[in-house]
């Protein structure tokens, strides 16, 4: 199969009347069970070479030495690209002029910033041969000591944490809230820091012909990787062909591209023939981003009545030695709980790691488990059932701003989440429930929230006259079903049955669907679709209304609906029009017009928007060996508009397993003499199993949203890391009474006497 | 890539001839090798693939009562042989609790047993290891050492040996069968791995060229099955290690302790038969009071090589837990989570 024809998905489900909010199984799923959805790293251009990163041991100094020659004189090597011998590049990899452009190892120096970053790549016949080619390189390093960990340097205040927020905000006077509650708690919570571990690796096929580039690369984000592209080679955008039609998992991780996947382009220039580079599993635990490690403090006053009177949230963070994220993890502070006075402040630390990004739920995951373990402890202390705690301190409007919302359906999640589980049985002591067996039992509960944001998207729609349609828009499936719930709204958008509709996707020809992230994907490229149809849908209008054949002639565009391959009258349906004759009428072949996604400032200005979820988590502990089990776990969310809830639930299960990990397994260890990972795979580096997570349920709670946009929707893909994994957290400690603050929780912790 | 030469030798003792050469391993299913291969951890000059052998796949009854299993037998089939599963139920159920279901199937008995540790500084390069480049040093010594050994470790090594299946094997006496050069011996699985010492890179008595043929398991350690267990605490429920393990097995007379069996996973560089704990429990009454005394008898030894004193006492507490389990009886069938505290019957805790 060609990819060409891997882009083009047509269903195998026909559908009437409204296809969104139809639970379609995904439209791409045939394609990859049988392994034909097409992959960066399945493309075999002819003459196509292989390219594999030499990475660096060392996680701070510089090469002095690599012995080219032994690896050139290697049988198929074709040639060593290195910082003497590389392609020029138009643009310096070090230069940031916006706070979206990431630094990047293009072989710019001999220095090395962190461990697994690239110092050379070894282009050969075959990846055999690269692979010990790049073996040979054998490089010797001049070697400074690696910083190491939340202590290992002067900390200092960020300019800005996660996108251009303060690192600083305060509403009201913290101290003196403190100062006047009756109840104060403060504790310490540390995150280890974690990768993406996108199932497919990075990956990036470049063919250069010309000063035309093509490339099969897995992103998230096709605009924004052609316009970096651009950049840093010198060209037009427009000389640049992407084709991304399915990644195996991003998380962030492939929302920008990274370095080494320039390194594959410059390798292709360099050799002039096409060029496969394939990240080992390793060397994603360097250059393409991860969730810095924090250490939170929180302080909560709470009055008399179990009110909160302050709550003080502060992170110490780390970033790279050369470039600017800060995991914005404080911020979860300000949305969630009604406070009169609250505090989010950051505090950096720089070692010797690649620099941290977007991970899932930047900052709300880490800020969560955090917030939610605080809140858990202060209802304790209170004297307070965790959820009566939360209801107190519910926010009727936003914490932080002071505004309205533009919906919040909270209070539902809570119930229904809270009557699905069973939460009223629940003992406030800990330590109060064992099994059948006699497994100590907790449960514990956690909020979710994720703010409802847009990008910019466009899209392109098309009527043809044999009453087919087509919507085009360059948008992602990381495996979230994008294949799928677009083309649900672009049937609706176009007023067709699902299989009347050519939708066209994943490729930077197409117009530009905004960056898969930030949970705004189906919200932004949704929109566009949305818009693109309405304008088309307008346009056949037109044309039906002033043809005096048409049985729509004067009906006027207002009057006219589209459902179904046809224009109605909508003051009296047994007046219609079909696209075919309305085309043929009119001797056109096809129909086009354009549209696009976009918040609305205004809106923005007026509400705060986020999706909400309640969270309930069902643990099993041994008493004695310390051994942690999640037996049940419940979500209920809230997240606007769902317009495929097949998908959106699976995306939830997802979210609510990545909390499972974050709270009991997820952690990179980091050799603290010489800054290297010592678990960068995926045998040791763990995740949970299916064994782990044996039942899970997802309520999808009813919300209308008419603010954040037309077809209010919120997105879903973050939310469900948030609040659950705090919630395992807490119902740890229920089950043991044992309150474990840095995470994951271990065995060692649970293990009596060794706390 | 590196070169290396690939023989498939028809018979055991072309087998030895062909791997007594330096540089030569022994390949099976290469669930093991390979991947160290591809990491540069190991580089053989020679692979000697002995798939093609006969005769070394079979499960045999033999003439006294034990059990005779080659070298080549899959785990996964070992593990579902019923005859095998019904004498022998806490090897079972720690070969199920090992690895994943693929690799199950295809990884040997043989290679099992000879598997290298997963101590992260051994699988990583850059890192100085003493088992990997003798004389290099021992990076784990000093560095992220949470999981490494309490028992039986030297300066120059803490790695544990990561199998799941021999510690019940070494706690019923397994006997592996060695061909070589002169021909055939046989030595006590308990004898068959090496503690580091000065020589961390010499992980079992093998020689150059011996090639492990088969495994017995003596008729004597039927006389278990119906008090024993495996039991594998670890970080999640499936396709993760060891951080401690324990097997336990008890003849029980008339309500007391005629013959103890009891062996550590996860906390040497070998597995652990703890003899000093199973004398204490001979002629003793089952509980979990004379438990607890055994379980401190068998970790008496133990001291922490960095990050790991929680083992110490957890490896207790797996111990009597072990025993706990193995005195309720042994399951019908292997539990849906093999050697999974949360496969334990009711009653089991103390």
């Amino acid at each position: 199969m060609t990819p060409e024809i891997g882009l083009t998905q047509t269903s195998r489900h026909a559908r009437h009347g409204s296809n969104i909010g139809q639970p379609l199984t995904r439209r791409d799923g045939i394609l990859k069970v049988r392994g034909e959805a097409p992959y960066a790293a399945d493309q075999h251009p002819a003459g196509m070479l292989h390219a594999v990163l030499a990475v660096s041991t060392i996680a701070r100094g510089r090469v002095t030495f690599l012995d080219v020659n032994a690896a050139k004189s290697h049988p198929g090597v074709v040639d060593v690209m290195t910082p003497a011998h590389k392609p020029p590049l138009a643009e310096d990899p070090d230069a940031k002029t916006n706070p979206f452009m990431f630094r990047m190892e293009l072989l710019q120096n001999d220095a090395v910033r962190y461990a697994y970053q690239p110092i050379a790549v070894v282009i050969a016949e075959t990846l055999e041969a690269a692979t010990e080619g790049a073996a040979l390189l054998a490089p010797t390093y001049e070697i400074q000591p690696a910083r190491v960990g939340l202590d290992s340097n002067d900390s200092f205040v960020p300019p800005a944490v996660g996108v251009g927020h303060p690192a600083v905000i305060e509403r009201g006077d913290v101290e003196a809230g403190l100062a006047s509650a009756s109840k104060r708690i403060e504790a310490i919570y540390e995150t280890p820091a974690q990768y993406h571990n996108a199932m497919e690796p990075h990956a990036i096929v470049a063919a250069w012909d010309g000063d035309a580039l093509s490339i099969d690369t897995p992103t998230q984000g096709l605009a924004m990787a052609q316009g970096r592209i651009a950049g840093l080679f010198g060209l037009s955008a427009d000389k640049i062909h992407i084709r991304s039609p399915f990644l195996g998992g991003g998380f962030g991780s492939k929302g920008l591209i990274s370095g080494p996947q320039i390194l594959g382009i410059m390798a292709a220039r360099l050799v002039g023939k096409p060029v496969k580079l394939v990240f080992r599993r390793e060397q994603m635990y360097g250059p393409v981003g991860h969730r810095a490690p924090t250490r939170q403090r929180l302080r909560v006053g709470a009055d008399g009545e179990g009110r909160l009177a302050a709550l003080d949230h502060h992170a110490k963070i780390t970033s790279s030695s050369f470039d600017d994220f800060f995991e914005p993890a404080a911020d979860a502070s300000h949305t969630l709980y009604a406070s009169p006075a609250i505090r989010s402040s950051h505090e950096a630390v720089r070692v010797d790691t690649g620099t941290p990004l977007f991970m899932r739920a930047p900052g709300e995951a880490t800020g969560s488990i955090a917030l939610e373990s605080a809140i858990d402890e202060m209802a304790s202390a209170c004297g307070i059932d965790p959820l009566d705690f939360r209801l107190k301190n519910y926010a009727e409007v936003e914490p932080i701003s002071g505004k309205p919302f533009s919906s919040k359906a909270l209070r539902q999640c809570y119930a229904q989440g809270a009557e699905r589980f069973g939460w009223s049985k629940r003992p406030p002591a800990p330590r109060q429930m064992r099994d059948e067996a006699g497994f100590l039992v907790g449960w514990g509960m956690g909020t979710a929230t994720f703010p409802a944001l847009m990008f910019q998207g466009a899209a392109r729609a098309v009527v043809r006259s044999d009453g087919s349609g087509v919507m085009e828009t360059g948008a992602h499936d990381m495996g979230q079903g994008a294949w799928t719930a677009l083309a649900q709204i672009a049937a609706d958008g176009l007023g067709l049955d699902l299989d009347r509709v050519e939708f066209r996707s994943g490729t930077s020809d197409l117009p530009d669907a905004g960056i898969a992230g930030g949970s705004a994907h189906t919200a932004t490229a949704g929109m566009a679709i949305h818009n693109a149809g309405a304008a088309v849908i307008a346009k056949l209008a037109d044309l039906a209304t002033s043809d005096q054949r048409s049985p729509l002639f004067g009906a006027g565009n207002a009057g006219v609906i589209a459902r179904d391959g046809r224009l109605f009258r909508r003051d009296d349906e047994t007046r219609g029009d079909s696209y075919v004759d309305i085309l043929t009428r009119a001797g056109l072949t096809e129909i086009e017009a354009r549209g696009t996604g976009t918040a609305n400032p205004a809106a923005q200005a007026d509400y705060a928007m986020h999706a909400h979820g309640a969270v309930f988590v069902e643990v099993k502990v041994d008493p004695d060996l310390g051994q942690v089990r999640v037996t049940r776990a419940v979500g209920a969310f809230a997240a606007g508009r769902i317009i495929n809830p097949r998908l959106v639930r699976s995306q939830l299960f997802g979210g609510m397993i990545w909390g499972v990990s974050f709270a009991l397994h997820e952690e990179a260890v980091i050799d603290r003499r010489s800054g290297r990972i010592m678990n960068p795979n995926l045998a040791e580096y763990h995740v949970p199993v299916n064994a782990d997570v044996p039942s899970l349920d997802v309520l999808l709670v009813d919300e209308h949203d008419p603010h954040v946009n037309a077809l209010g929707i919120k997105g879903v893909g973050e939310i469900g890391v948030t609040g659950s994994a705090g919630a395992v957290a807490n119902a740890v400690w229920h089950a043991t009474g044992v309150r474990v603050r840095r995470f994951p929780i271990r065995i060692d912790d649970l293990v009596v006497g060794h706390q | 890539m590196k070169t290396f030469d690939y023989v498939r030798p028809a018979s055991v003792s072309d087998a030895v001839a062909a791997a007594t050469e330096p540089g030569a391993a022994y390949l099976a299913a290469g669930t093991n090798l390979l991947d160290l291969m591809k990491g540069g951890i190991t580089r053989p000059d020679r692979l000697v693939d002995i798939t093609r052998v006969p005769g070394l796949d079979r499960i045999e009854p033999m003439p006294d009562g034990g059990l005779r299993i080659g070298a080549l037998v899959r785990n996964a089939d070992l593990a579902h042989d019923a005859e095998f599963a019904r004498s022998y139920p806490s090897v079972a159920e720690a070969l199920l609790s090992g690895a994943s279901a693929q690799l199950r199937n295809a990884a040997t008995v043989g290679g099992n047993l000879l598997q290298r540790t997963r101590c992260a500084y051994f699988y990583d390069t850059a890192s100085a290891c003493n088992k990997r480049e003798p004389g290099s040093g021992c990076d784990a010594r000093i560095g992220e050492n949470r999981l490494h050994a309490v028992l039986g470790w030297s300066d120059a090594c803490i790695a544990t040996h990561p199998s799941d299946f021999a510690v019940p094997l070494v706690a019923l006496d397994a006997v592996v069968e060695i061909a070589g050069k002169t021909g055939r011996r046989e030595v006590a699985l308990e004898d068959f791995h090496r503690l580091p010492g000065d020589t961390p890179e010499r992980e079992s008595v093998l020689e150059p060229g011996e090639l492990l043929v088969a495994l017995r398991l003596p008729a004597e350690a039927r006389g278990f099955s119906a008090h024993a267990r495996y039991l594998k605490v670890r970080e999640r429920t499936s396709y993760a290690f060891a951080v401690v393990s324990a097997a336990a097995a008890l003849r029980i007379e008339n309500g007391a302790i005629r013959d103890a069996r009891l062996a550590l996973g996860g906390v040497a560089a070998k597995p652990w038969r703890a003899r000093s704990a199973e004398k204490l429990l001979e002629g003793q009454r089952p509980d979990a009071a004379s438990f607890r005394r055994a379980a401190e008898a068998a970790l008496a030894d133990a001291k922490p090589s960095g990050d790991n004193e929680f083992k110490i006492e957890l490896a207790q507490r797996v111990l009597v837990r072990a025993l706990l389990l193995a005195l309720a009886g042994t399951p019908k069938r292997v539990p849906a989570l093999p050697a999974s505290p949360f496969s334990s019957p009711a009653g089991a805790f103390a």
